[in-house]
């Protein structure tokens, strides 16, 4: 892939890049599919992190049950999920037609970036919560008790103890659920078709040759695409090191 | 303090559960286009697809698929992990360096490389992805089967085999296999159920040629939203007996495992 994305007309060029840079379409993909994927996963692991904690103030059993129906709905993406947001919030969708009903004033568009964002969420939740929730276990109950008898206020104790323990596994979970989304083609693809500019509706484009197929742009888009996912996790790391070492001084 | 507990947790159910229950109603609704709540109820679409010729063929296109590349894997791969575990230990870290690649090649960047390689070759599309499918579910059998190696202390198992005369290949077959099957079995189960919902690759790599239950979806999704709800339905349905199975088989393995 890397060798073809450098090839032009036979020979070796740099010209793929070259397009693309000048492209203004695709780095505008870029930025969509960057600008969606981050948000999508700042937003999941936010709601993440709450109902990671609510379930594991619950009993074995009912944790148990709640994982369930969790491990369920981390099935349930791709095009079946584009199709049950059609559903609700689409154009004749349950939703839409009650706020009409309601007789409110209300312009959403679930095949725009705000639908999008709600249907990325929607499969990154059950993702997040499975990735965060064992992180909860890392925390005991003894260190929360241990701070409280020292005089910790618990506002204190999260500052102090609890985030910089689970921040790490934060950061890690943040990574994957970046790099989910970026991915994520299928769901877009059932819902917008190739109406929404996003990279991985581009590499498709290019390659199942909606308008003409050009495998060589789509593997140098797809390496950049990856290239995104490898400056994500540096970041992440980098961001990691530097707090463990805050935590150090 | 009451509130951190069930709002959180309130909002993610409802969340998670509003759309898959739009989806189920909308299947067995005679219309609901115009009204916020179904007009009346029907069997009408769930058996209409029943007797739709293309479904059929899809789904069975869909199951054969997944099932033959979890079966392919199980004959061919898990041999091979049982052997780097049990005998080849320091390989292990090739096995772990080949599933970080499989994590962060997502499908789309993966069907660019494999159409540029393969497509110029004799070997068919569908093997293909069949082979790829074979690939993208190494690490859930690579864990299950390791798991399981673990509990059963695989190791001395097979030595004390062997000490008692077997030759390597009867006490894999007649020890070590049956003793691993539950955990292999979850794994299996597993497996199939993310192969089966798969998109990525069957749509780009083999396209229309191939039709598997997605790529039927997809279809019906421009032309009968309530023949696409019935299927999504049935995938649903699918996907929670595969889930509750793996969940029932696991916890009777835990339960198991304590006595």
């Amino acid at each position: 892939m890397l060798y073809s994305s450098f090839r032009f007309n036979n020979g070796f060029s740099l010209n793929q890049y070259k397009t693309i840079f000048l492209s203004d379409y695709i780095l505008q993909s870029f930025a969509n599919s960057i600008w969606l994927s981050l948000v999508s996963a700042c937003l999941a692991l936010i709601i993440a992190i709450f109902a990671s904690y609510a379930i594991y103030t619950y009993s074995e059993k009912v944790r148990e049950r709640i994982l369930i129906i969790i491990n369920l709905t981390s099935n349930f993406s791709g095009v079946p999920l584009a199709f049950a947001f059609i559903i609700i919030l689409g154009n004749s969708g349950l939703i839409t037609l009650f706020v009409q009903f309601m007789g409110w004033d209300w312009n959403f568009n679930l095949y725009s970036w705000s639908g999008l964002l709600l249907i990325y969420i929607y499969f990154q939740l059950p993702l997040a919560i499975m990735l965060i929730y064992p992180v909860f276990y890392g925390i005991q109950k003894e260190m929360k008790d241990a701070a409280m008898m020292l005089g910790a206020s618990n506002a204190y104790f999260w500052r102090k103890i609890g985030v910089p323990i689970i921040w790490p596994a934060l950061a890690g979970t943040l990574t994957i659920l970046f790099a989910n989304a970026m991915g994520a083609y299928a769901s877009a693809y059932a819902l917008t078709g190739s109406g929404y500019n996003l990279t991985a509706i581009r590499i498709g484009a290019l390659l199942s040759g909606d308008i003409f197929a050009q495998p060589e742009l789509a593997s140098a888009i797809a390496v950049l695409l990856g290239a995104v996912m490898i400056v994500g996790m540096l970041i992440s790391e980098w961001m990691t090191k530097k707090m463990r070492k805050d935590a150090n001084l | 303090m009451k509130f951190i507990r069930w709002i959180p947790l309130t909002f993610v159910g409802l969340y998670l559960a509003i759309p898959l229950l739009a989806t189920v109603v909308y299947a067995f609704s005679t219309s609901w286009n115009h009204t916020v709540f179904p007009e009346g109820l029907t069997l009408k679409w769930i058996l209409t697809l029943f007797q739709d010729k293309e479904f059929l063929l899809a789904f069975g296109r869909s199951v054969l698929l997944s099932a033959g590349a979890v079966l392919l894997s199980v004959i061919l791969v898990v041999p091979a992990i049982c052997v780097i575990i049990l005998y080849f230990p320091q390989y292990e870290k090739w096995v772990k360096a080949i599933i970080v690649m499989i994590y962060s090649f997502p499908g789309i960047i993966l069907s660019v490389g494999l159409l540029k390689f393969y497509s110029v070759t004799v070997i068919p599309l569908v093997a293909v992805v069949v082979g790829v499918y074979c690939v993208i579910i190494l690490p859930y059998l690579y864990q299950g089967t390791k798991n399981s190696l673990m509990t059963i202390n695989g190791r001395q198992l097979m030595d004390a085999a062997e000490l008692l005369g077997a030759n390597k290949w009867y006490s894999f077959r007649k020890i070590l296999m049956p003793s691993i099957y539950p955990g292999l079995f979850v794994a299996t189960l597993l497996s199939f159920s993310i192969l089966f919902g798969e998109f990525v690759l069957i749509n780009l790599i083999v396209g229309s040629k191939f039709k598997t239950l997605q790529v039927f979806l997809v279809e019906q999704l421009n032309t009968s939203g309530h023949l696409a709800s019935a299927v999504v339905f049935i995938y649903v349905l699918l996907m929670a007996i595969l889930t509750f199975s793996v969940m029932q088989l696991s916890t009777r393995m835990k339960g198991a495992n304590a006595k």
